[in-house]
């Protein structure tokens, strides 16, 4: 069964077309990946998923339901989380506090309670806390809970942006580039925890990667893009032996 | 550590509250300049300090409440009392009307915005006949409570000294809710916080709503402190001080914000003797301030004190960092 389903897909900036009519589903509890050349146009699929570009034309659907022309804070609360390509942490605030962000689209409480200090008040104060504290434990960064997010190793960075995607409770998270700038020992343990939320969680995983060795090792199912066009799909082995897939990256290597 | 904090708090509210036994009329008023100034940083501080939305026209909320309250009980003969909620109603409504066309914009264009919302507001009370034009409204009775009339200076500073402590603890507990996170969450990263579920657009014009409503707090009782207003005190200057004050203190730091109030007022009085000098002295200081204390007298901490134990600390094999 799939969760997400992108249909005819279009997005244009002025005379760029940035993805062009592009389709694909993802299963149900999958670890599924979106790859693709620099500029293929990944993130901005994912910035449409999620309500940051309006696409030009299409259709997206979460269980069921349309997310175009929905806000990112309303689609978040329909159960997409995510992370960004160039990590954007609250820099300031402590991982703890960044990691409370996720649960505000889960709690309710507004000016009276935080005012009078209300029963039901308190009692969501410590839910959000727990449950903060939890996602932090689950990606493995609890040393560095109360120091701030910018003087965190970029490591930590990264796992604890994941905690904090996985705050809001998500049906599906979308990972965009979670590996960049990761060392050989993070990428295993990136690899582990990806497992993890989808095995103990039962959450689905789109991401975006363009660490082979990493897609091969825990993606079930890999879409492929270039120039905003769909050029495959299917498991690891078929998508990487494609020759239009092969031609695309090596087309790409000998511009560079 | 925290208890003791609590204990000197209460000792200071206590000093505050003996305060009038010790001052004379002239120093009395002038901490009651910085109550006022108190109140009114600690609302813009919401918006400025929490939210990180630049705002150059606040007094615009102060003038909303005096104004308010003035009309009500001049020309309506309202009870002073009964005035609060309408003037904190007007600014309510004044927060999101200048709220609303700022929350596409960036800071440099929502320092115009709101600049702008300032002024329109200044001109409005001086030529408008309801506001009494640029001569203002005088006349303004005084509050009472039962048959007791307040009318010393004593009196309004206890009003203001009340009204003060519960807006450094409407702040505080804001501050210390999923609300006020939120708020901090636009400020560090709008995109990253409308992410995480945050519905950016409802809590700004939250923000600038509940700045509004404790500014106009501070200027309900400034009219019945003064019994006559005039658009003079609503001037772009108010507030740029009022802005210079969160800025000095600390942006988003309710014990520093309080500090830069009170700067703010006791060192042009402290300057007095230097005359004519004495603003070039306070702009002196201000940008000596600034070069070398950029963040504020007492900035936000936002790293708290590692509660971790040390068992933690070597506790980490399944995960190494090493970047
Ligand atoms: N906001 C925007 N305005 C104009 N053009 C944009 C915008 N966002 C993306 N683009 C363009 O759309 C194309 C696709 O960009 P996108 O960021 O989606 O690529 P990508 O596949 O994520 O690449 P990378 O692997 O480098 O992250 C690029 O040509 C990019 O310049
Ligand atoms: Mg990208």
């Amino acid at each position: 069964m799939s969760i997400l389903t992108v249909k005819n897909l279009k997005l244009q900036f002025g005379g760029l077309l940035a993805v062009n009519d592009l389709s694909f589903t993802v299963e149900k509890n999958s670890i599924s990946s979106i790859i693709g050349p620099n500029g293929a146009g990944k993130t901005s699929v994912f910035n449409m998923i999620t309500g940051f570009y309006r696409p030009t034309s299409g259709e997206i659907e979460l269980d069921g339901t349309s997310l175009v022309n929905k806000k990112p804070s309303q689609i978040t609360k329909l159960g997409m989380a995510r992370t960004f390509q160039n990590l954007r942490l609250f820099p300031n605030l402590s991982a703890l506090d960044n990691v409370k962000s996720g649960m505000h689209c889960r709690t309710k409480e507004a000016v009276w309670g935080a005012l009078f200090h209300t029963k039901s008040q308190k009692e969501e104060e410590r839910l959000i806390e727990e449950v903060a504290q939890e996602c932090i434990d689950f990606v493995g960064v609890r040393k560095y809970m109360q120091r701030s997010a910018k003087n965190l190793p970029y490591g930590a960075q990264r796992y604890l942006e994941i905690a904090r995607a996985l705050a809001t409770k998500p049906k599906i998270l979308l990972l965009d580039e979670p590996a960049a700038g990761l060392n050989f020992e993070e990428k295993q343990y990136l690899i582990q925890l990806i497992r993890r939320i989808r095995d103990e969680f039962h959450i689905t995983v789109l991401m975006i990667e363009h660490d082979m060795g990493l897609i091969k090792e825990i993606s079930e199912h890999i879409t492929v893009i270039d120039y905003g066009c769909k050029i495959a799909e299917g498991t690891p082995n078929e998508v990487l032996n494609n020759e239009k897939v092969i031609e695309a990256y090596l087309g790409k290597e000998e511009v560079i | 550590m925290k208890k003791y904090k609590k204990h000197s708090l209460l000792l200071l509210v206590l000093a505050m509250f003996l305060l009038p036994f010790l001052l004379d009329i002239y120093w009395l008023d002038v901490i009651t300049l910085v109550l006022f100034y108190v109140v009114l940083t600690q609302g813009l501080n919401i918006v400025v300090g929490y939210t990180g939305l630049l705002d150059l026209g606040y007094a615009a909320f102060f003038a909303v409440g005096a104004y308010t309250t003035a009309i009500l009980m001049t020309t309506f003969h309202w009870s002073f009392w009964l005035t609060l909620p309408v003037a904190a109603l007007f600014a309510a409504i004044a927060g999101i009307i200048v709220g609303t066309p700022t929350l596409r914009l960036r800071s440099d264009y929502l320092a115009i915005v709101t600049l702008g919302f300032g002024e329109i507001v200044r001109i409005l009370a001086i030529n408008l006949d309801i506001t009494g034009s640029a001569s203002g409204i005088y006349g303004i009775p005084r509050p009472t409570i039962g048959s007791y009339v307040l009318s010393s200076q004593q009196d309004f500073y206890y009003l203001i000294l009340i009204i003060a402590i519960l807006s450094v603890l409407v702040v505080y507990r804001l501050g210390h809710s999923r609300i006020g996170r939120a708020w901090v969450y636009i400020r560090e990263d709008e995109d990253a916080a409308e992410a995480m579920g945050i519905n950016r657009i409802r809590l700004k014009l939250l923000s600038y709503a509940t700045g509004a409503v404790i500014g106009s707090l501070a200027g309900s009782i400034f009219a019945v402190k003064m019994s006559a207003i005039a658009p003079l005190s609503f001037s772009f200057l108010q507030s740029v001080m009022i802005l210079l004050a969160v800025v000095l203190g600390g942006l988003g730091s309710i014990p520093g914000v309080v500090i830069g109030a009170a700067l703010v007022i006791v060192l042009p009085e402290v300057l007095r003797g230097a005359e004519d000098w004495r603003y070039l002295i306070f702009g002196v200081a201000l940008v000596i301030m600034m070069i070398f204390r950029p963040q504020g007298i007492l900035p936000k901490k936002y790293e708290t004190e590692d509660r971790s134990d040390p068992e933690e600390e070597t506790n980490d094999k399944n995960h190494s960092i090493s970047v």
